[in-house]
């Protein structure tokens, strides 16, 4: 069976300075692959890419995913597909009730695989036990899309979502920036439960810290655009032991490469 | 041609006169013949008038216009127009003129004198004498209302009074090259509370010209609620003037909601002629293809301890041009005034236009004003943001432009009318019914 996704040479400018140089990755459906790696070493840039952010251009290499070519799709088209991106950033939009944005997204998820639509009573009963899993209250279903947030409040409103949309890939990016210890347990125990064996995650994060409790299969250093070193999730905690340096010298990137 | 037209209008004028309301009272007469020379001496504004820098009313003078007489066989459906829900007291007027079979005035609370200005005119017109003869702030159009008034509302409303439900003034214009000049006089007494909705609407496409202006007196401590809707069609010409004056710790709030029409100008203003005065301007304009809109706003802090608070809002998609001018004066010894305005603007093509220019006169020093003005386009990470969660991008680009106008919709407060703003937004975007269904 082919891969979920793969990943061969891709690489990506934006404004003519390049940000990834030949990314190479492979993951397969049930499998948890965590991407760390210093700041600017293009880890959220290659989450975006993936979710099909226009913004950044793609200069060569290809992604397949389920066999199709991902790079075609518009970024709606990859969401209906199953790709879902956990944004590190999500956006306020005032006027927009969240549980409005959410009866949209599923819809047009469900339109896509030629499911019925869910009425206002099929959808609430739905996200009734969803938003009780990540520890939300419901007022934040009646408030505009983020607005007025807390940052965890954010980062647990991005995992509702993905919960509703039972995306085959998703792609979290730093979901664990700005959340204090309880928020990140509610957090990666959210996505600990849509950890299935149809399902593949990518996790985007800095810190070894999200890792702890959301334990991955494969692990992989980004660094200047490039995948540097990938191993098992001892990996993570090496890094968390030596930090990001080590990986910068030639000689020792050389010698660690698999 | 434009010499032609101010001849045009003289001429009709004379043909009328002795027929216009009021026209056997002498001072109406006289208002009315000085109205009309005050605008033959001046002419219509060209852009070398600093106020009309950027509209060029040429196409008033380019259709021959001529006064809009009651046309016995046009044939209105005014169900769609009517506010569900809430009980208004309705009058329609139908190219300017009264429709009492279309309307329902409905049962009046003591004290509330509400009607046809025509008939007033032709009544017992003395208390109306100093408000028609208060030409502040008036534009050179506002003269040629005066000149033609055929009617309006009349509303007066006596101190300490109540009324709870809407007045809904429903103007319709219904031919083509008529040219429309209704007067509306609102007179809150002391303590008076009142709401008038302005509707303006236009049938199977008639060029028509609407020159309306609608004067608004607030007396101590009153509260008048004043909203405008302009749905003209996309071949007509509006012109407006909103003019209020407010005595002391009396509130107005303004919403004007600009849809339609393929030029339209409004010019609206409030004075706090008397101490702490509280002045909230709201406005939302929406303007596609080839439309030009246009609004002018001043408010006057003239005595101490006013506030006033200002937000418009304006969307422009395809070549449309929008202009927005917001002056607040803060006269001497006006101090203690509290003042604040924004402009905020959409532009959703590359060849959509605004001018936006808030402007503050202060000469007080014990002050609070603060003004901005933003253009900008939808936000490419909110797009991204929805597009990202499978909504395709027409319908994100329309989700977002109700996001934008959302907050002074949010700020109409007769819930039926909102639904009606609403809906005629929705109308205006793309995939705008398929926002709705989901609401």
């Amino acid at each position: 069976m082919s891969a979920l996704l793969e990943v061969r040479n891709l690489s990506v400018s934006v404004d003519d300075k390049a940000i990834l140089r030949g990314v190479d990755l492979t993951v397969n459906a049930g499998e948890v692959h965590a991407i760390m790696g210093p700041n600017g070493s293009g880890k959220s840039t290659l989450a975006q890419v993936l979710a099909g952010r226009e913004t950044f251009h793609v200069t060569g290499g290809d992604v397949r995913y389920g066999g199709r070519d991902l790079l075609a799709l518009s970024p709606e088209e990859r969401a209906r597909e199953g790709v879902f991106l956990a944004f590190q950033y999500p956006v306020e939009i005032p006027g927009v009730s969240n549980v409005y944005l959410l009866k949209a997204a599923v819809n047009s998820v469900r339109r896509h695989r030629g499911l019925p639509e869910l009425d206002a009573m099929d959808f609430l009963a739905q996200i009734r036990g969803k938003i009780k899993l990540m520890d939300m209250r419901d007022e934040l279903l009646y408030r505009a899309v983020n607005e007025g947030f807390s940052g965890g409040e954010k980062k647990r409103n991005e995992i509702l979502q993905m919960a509703l949309l039972e995306p085959r890939l998703a792609i979290l990016d730093e979901t664990d920036s700005g959340l204090d210890i309880d928020a990140l347990q509610v957090v990666a125990n959210g996505i600990n439960t849509l950890r299935s064996p149809e399902r593949a995650m990518i996790v985007v994060t800095h810190y070894q810290r999200l890792l702890d409790y959301v334990v991955p299969d494969f692990v992989h250093v980004l660094s200047q655009g490039r995948i540097v070193k990938s191993g098992g999730k001892d990996l993570a905690l090496e890094l968390e032991r030596r930090g990001y340096g080590w990986l910068d010298d030639p000689s020792t990137a050389r010698a660690i490469s698999p | 041609m434009i010499a032609e037209s101010i001849d045009r209008f003289v001429v009709d004028f004379n043909a009328h006169a002795a027929a216009l309301p009021g026209a056997r009272v002498p001072w109406i007469a006289s208002l009315r013949r000085n109205a009309i020379e005050r605008f033959a001496e001046h002419g219509l504004p060209t852009t070398r008038d600093e106020d009309w820098k950027y509209t060029n009313v040429a196409p008033v003078a380019r259709r021959p216009f001529a006064l809009a007489l009651p046309n016995a066989n046009a044939r209105v459906d005014v169900g769609p127009f009517v506010l569900a829900g809430v009980e208004a007291h309705r009058l329609v007027f139908i190219d300017g003129h009264y429709a009492p079979a279309l309307s329902e005035v409905g049962a009046l609370p003591a004290g509330v004198t509400l009607g046809s200005l025509a008939e007033a005119l032709d009544g017992s017109p003395e208390a109306l004498e100093p408000m028609l003869r208060d030409a502040r702030r008036h534009t050179i159009f506002a003269a040629l209302n005066t000149a033609f008034m055929t009617d309006g509302v009349y509303l007066r409303i006596a101190r300490g009074v109540a009324l709870d439900r809407p007045v809904h003034a429903l103007f319709v214009s219904t031919a083509s090259d008529a040219a429309i000049h209704p007067r509306n006089l609102i007179v809150a007494g002391e303590r008076a509370q009142m709401t008038l909705i302005e509707q303006y609407v236009g049938l199977d496409e008639a060029a028509s010209l609407t020159n309306a202006v609608t004067q608004i007196v607030a007396g101590a401590e009153a509260s008048v609620a004043h909203y405008k809707l302009q749905q003209e069609n996309g071949r007509a010409l509006h012109i407006a003037g909103i003019h209020a004056a407010q005595a002391r710790a009396s509130r107005f709030a303004s919403h004007s909601i600009a849809l339609g029409a393929v030029l339209s100008r409004q010019d609206l203003t409030t004075t706090f002629d008397a101490q702490g005065c509280d002045a909230e301007l709201n406005g939302l304009f929406l303007a596609g293809g080839r439309q030009h809109v246009d609004h002018h706003t001043r408010i006057d802090h003239a005595q101490p301890h006013g506030r006033s608070r200002e937000l418009y809002k304006g969307v422009l998609d395809g070549g449309a041009r929008g202009v927005f001018n917001g002056k607040v004066v803060v006269h001497p010894g006006a101090q203690r005034s509290d003042a604040h305005l924004a402009s905020h603007n959409l532009l959703l093509s590359r060849t959509a236009e605004i001018d936006t220019k808030p402007e503050l006169t202060i000469d007080a020093d014990d002050v609070k004003c603060a003004h901005g003005a933003t253009v900008g386009q939808l936000d490419d990470d909110a797009l991204f943001y929805l597009r990202a969660r499978g909504v395709d991008e027409p319908m994100a680009r329309a989700l977002l432009t109700y996001a934008f106008a959302h907050d002074v919709i949010e700020r109409v407060r007769v819930a039926s009318l909102r639904d009606v703003v609403e809906r005629a937004l929705f109308q205006r975007l793309p995939q705008g019914e398929r926002i709705r269904e989901l609401g």
